[in-house]
């Protein structure tokens, strides 16, 4: 019965969906809100501390699957936004950008802690064990898959390219991905930081 | 016996595979409801009526490949790969329901049914106007093919497979009515009665609509087949399974959502095509006064 209702909740929504794409309000980059759970999972950060949703709320979080070893995307998507949240948030401390590594393995806690220090003050490495990173993508309907390793031991690891963006209340917001331009990037950052500015 | 034995692990490994990615009860409910009634209602009915093994054997084939594509891993592949999500809606779709229409089940799981809810749910529900009145609607020579296309072209809208991709709940919607819509329409085309034996469409329009339904997804396949860009990035935006080029992916899923779709629709042609010349001989034979299979108990 409950997944009946869903059902029907997500059919309501869908109409929301095709008509938001007419409405003048509409952000650059993807809406999701509604669409994907609430920021939540429990893993350890950078600094060796176990951590959950509820210590960034109040900050507008991005959550991206990245690992240390990538040699393009994750370095390029990180440095955009780092380089967009210096434009945006310096000096205001309002967002939180959450590095979830798909390579626990290979990425310790210092590894994550000297790679994500090199972005920003606002970068946070995070990493948990194999359960409790399949629980977190399972969550966001997003994968990752580990390559086969080469003569010595390097492997690359497939995985999202996704940035989710929460509120500051935990809910999913937006989604960035790499067909979404820089502009459109800082300029939806903005407007969902300073919206849930007045809003709290 | 040790346990790291290769063959233990490959079972272990078939287990995984087996076990529902995102457990729906509702379509296990469904399939192991109509696995049992089926098997109830073949013990019932006289030997005479008996399905056929082949009628047996496609109803029972059907069920368990919508099972297997909806409750499996498969279902995790079909999330994270394009090809694989476009023989997930093949199977949903198409061959899934076709075997299931082509079974005729309906008489068997009515049979197969508790008279309570027989009586009490489903010929209640199916005497309501509204019921009717929905059914007329949907299933008439106009909105079924117009469905059956329309959703496949719906769900394949970059926009909306980004959205659908991305929601669970969405997703369900997506699944669900591609399931639903597949059954009505190729039980509404491979009726095997004439439309003076109380089917909704006589065979000659029914071979019409099953053969130009061919063209509108001719068309849908061959334009994501030969795409020279990405057109669904939402496989990249949430990662897939296997390292393969997007535009690979993107073209394999074309294929299957053109050749094997319009392949299934040409078998149904030719089975109508002989179930017409079959009716044609019988109502013959009839009118002749011959002796004919059902004049026999007359």
């Amino acid at each position: 019965m409950l997944q009946f209702f869903r059902l029907i909740g997500a059919v309501i929504f869908a109409g929301g969906v095709l008509s938001a794409c007419s409405g003048e309000h509409a952000w650059r980059t993807h809406d999701i809100s509604r669409l994907v759970p609430d920021l939540e999972f429990k893993l350890s950060d950078d600094r060796g501390r176990t951590v959950g949703a509820q210590d960034y709320r109040g900050k507008v979080a991005l959550m991206f699957f990245a690992y240390t070893h990538c040699a393009d995307v994750c370095p390029m998507t990180l440095a955009q936004l780092a380089q967009t949240l210096r434009e945006i948030d310096s000096g205001r401390d309002d967002a939180r950008v959450l590095v979830v590594t798909v390579d626990p393995r290979r990425d310790t806690t210092a590894v994550m802690h000297s790679y994500v220090q090199g972005f920003g003050p606002q970068f946070v490495g995070l990493r948990g064990n194999a359960g409790a990173l399949d629980a977190l993508t399972r969550r966001y309907r997003v994968t990752y898959s580990l390559g086969k390793p080469d003569a010595d031991g390097n492997y690359e690891v497939t995985h999202s390219n996704a940035v989710f963006v929460f509120d500051r209340e935990g809910h999913a917001r937006l989604l960035f991905s790499s067909s979404d331009t820089p502009a459109a990037i800082a300029e939806d950052l903005r407007r969902l930081i300073s919206e849930t500015d007045k809003d709290g | 016996m040790e346990l790291s034995h290769p063959l233990i692990e490959s079972l272990l490994a078939a287990a995984a595979f087996l076990a529902p990615w995102e457990f729906s009860p509702t379509l296990v409910l469904l399939c192991a409801g109509a696995l049992v009634f089926h098997w109830r209602g073949l013990r019932h009915v006289g030997t005479a009526e008996r399905a056929s093994p082949g009628r047996r054997v496609a109803f029972i084939t059907g069920l368990l490949l919508i099972y297997f594509v909806m409750q499996t891993r498969f279902d995790y592949l079909s999330q994270h790969m394009f090809f694989i999500h476009r023989l997930q809606h093949l199977a949903l779709h198409h061959l899934g329901p076709f075997l299931i229409a082509l079974s005729q089940p309906l008489a068997v799981l009515a049979t197969g049914m508790p008279a309570r809810m027989r009586s009490g749910l489903v010929q209640r529900f199916w005497r309501l106007p509204a019921t009717r009145f929905g059914y007329r609607l949907l299933q008439n020579a106009v909105v079924a093919p117009v469905l059956f296309v329309g959703l496949i072209w719906f769900w394949l809208t970059s926009r909306i497979h980004f959205y659908a991709m991305l929601s669970e709940p969405l997703y369900w919607v997506m699944n669900w009515s591609m399931l639903l819509d597949g059954l009505l329409f190729w039980i509404l085309m491979l009726d095997p009665r004439t439309r003076r034996e109380g089917a909704l469409l006589g065979f000659g329009i029914r071979i019409l609509l099953v053969l130009a339904a061919i063209v509108p997804q001719i068309v849908i396949g061959a334009r994501i087949a030969l795409a020279d860009r990405d057109l669904y990035d939402v496989y990249d935006v949430c990662g897939r399974v296997w390292e393969i080029e997007p535009l690979v992916d993107e073209h394999l899923g074309g294929l299957i959502t053109w050749i094997p779709a319009a392949m299934m629709h040409a078998v149904a042609a030719v089975i109508l095509i002989a179930r017409w010349a079959r009716s044609d001989r019988n109502e013959t034979a009839i009118a002749s006064g011959a002796s004919s299979p059902y004049a026999g108990g007359a």
